[in-house]
């Protein structure tokens, strides 16, 4: 069975990939809000940090 | 080898990254930019042969590597390449320097001198800021109201960053650029990202299709590359009305998801490659 943890922002079940890391960005898509696993067992989201001025590539 | 990736966040690139690695048996150490602390006096990193760099935030990039490289550690990329590629008025400054053809630019350091560049110009042109990146608070100038009210809000409102004038001839270009990913000195393969938006960059929900490396710009691309300082980077390139081409960018922390399936190159792969030759010091 897939992982699953609550979205902070909305409280849909979120799906996460089976190879999911720590660290990892994923989406809601309930509500479209970036989210990033603080923790995998048991999994746990937050909301992804907010982008700045000199985020990039 | 010890390896380790320093970054901020696991995207798909970082992901995709250390799949690769995995598939090689390498394991790779991840570190956090949030968590971690350099002691200058007391360098803990000596045990690994080459630090992958992925921070997210440029300031933490540059000064992460300008530190393990004084530590003497090899890095992907170097912090010279971070340095130029971070910035786009060294960037431009360094292709020129190297004869790389580039679209027209002049900097100016108040809004005055930056109103006289611009029209010295002509119309269109674009103001950038020489930090930053994705697109973001890139400005198409049509006339000179606009320019005047551009300069006034990026004085007043932006930090003095802002005040360093940035300002490019606007390229008329095919509803596309090109983007090519160079590793190791080698042009490894290269997009088109088409939008109906000037800005085309895929953070910006330009496509990619896959894009045949010529030599012309694997020739450009290598030699653009060579002009930041090498490593693992991804170049810009603008096509003209009359056919040539122009060098926009080079960056050096590449994403590249939408350019595996498209080009058909595993890049990860190549990239991990050229990493092991860094960490075994034969590059």
């Amino acid at each position: 069975m897939s992982k699953k943890a609550e979205c902070p922002e909305c409280a849909a079940d979120v799906s996460l990939p089976d190879d999911v890391m720590e660290g990892e960005i994923v989406q809601c898509a309930e509500c479209g809000v970036e989210l990033e696993v603080i923790s995998l067992d048991p999994p746990e989201l937050d909301l992804a940090p907010e982008e700045e001025e000199d985020w990039g590539e | 080898m010890k390896i380790a990736m320093l970054l901020s966040r696991v995207r798909v690139e970082e992901k995709l990254l250390l799949q690769a690695f995995e598939k090689q048996n390498l394991q790779v150490d991840i570190v956090d930019d949030r968590d971690v602390i350099f002691d200058l006096h007391q360098d803990g990193w000596k045990r690994y042969d080459v630090v992958v760099e992925r921070c997210i935030n440029h300031s933490r990039a540059l000064y992460a590597l300008r530190i393990l490289n004084d530590w003497g550690i090899p890095t992907v990329n170097h912090y010279e390449v971070a340095l130029i590629c971070g910035n786009k008025l060294e960037t431009t400054s360094a292709l020129i320097r190297d004869g790389i053809p580039t679209p027209g630019c002049k900097i100016a350091f108040t809004p005055e001198s930056a109103l006289e560049a611009i029209e010295q110009m002509g119309y269109p042109v674009v103001l950038k800021p020489a930090i930053g990146s994705w697109g973001r608070l890139l400005s198409k100038v049509n006339d000179r109201e606009a320019a005047e009210a551009i300069l006034e809000h990026k004085q007043i409102l932006g930090t003095y960053n802002h005040s360093i004038f940035y300002i490019q001839e606007y390229i008329d270009k095919p509803a596309r650029d090109i983007r090519s990913f160079v590793v190791g000195g080698e042009t490894v393969a290269a997009i088109y990202r088409y939008s109906d938006h000037w800005i085309t960059n895929t953070a910006r929900g330009g496509r990619a299709t896959n894009c045949p490396v010529t030599p012309e710009i694997d020739e450009l691309s290598s030699r653009s590359a060579k002009a930041v300082g090498g490593g693992v980077v991804a170049v810009d390139i603008l096509e003209t009305q009359d056919g040539r081409l122009l060098i926009n960018e080079v960056n050096y922390t590449m994403e590249f998801r939408n350019s595996i399936d498209t080009t058909g190159v595993n890049i990860p792969d190549v990239v991990v490659n050229y990493v092991t030759k860094v960490g075994r010091r034969e590059v």
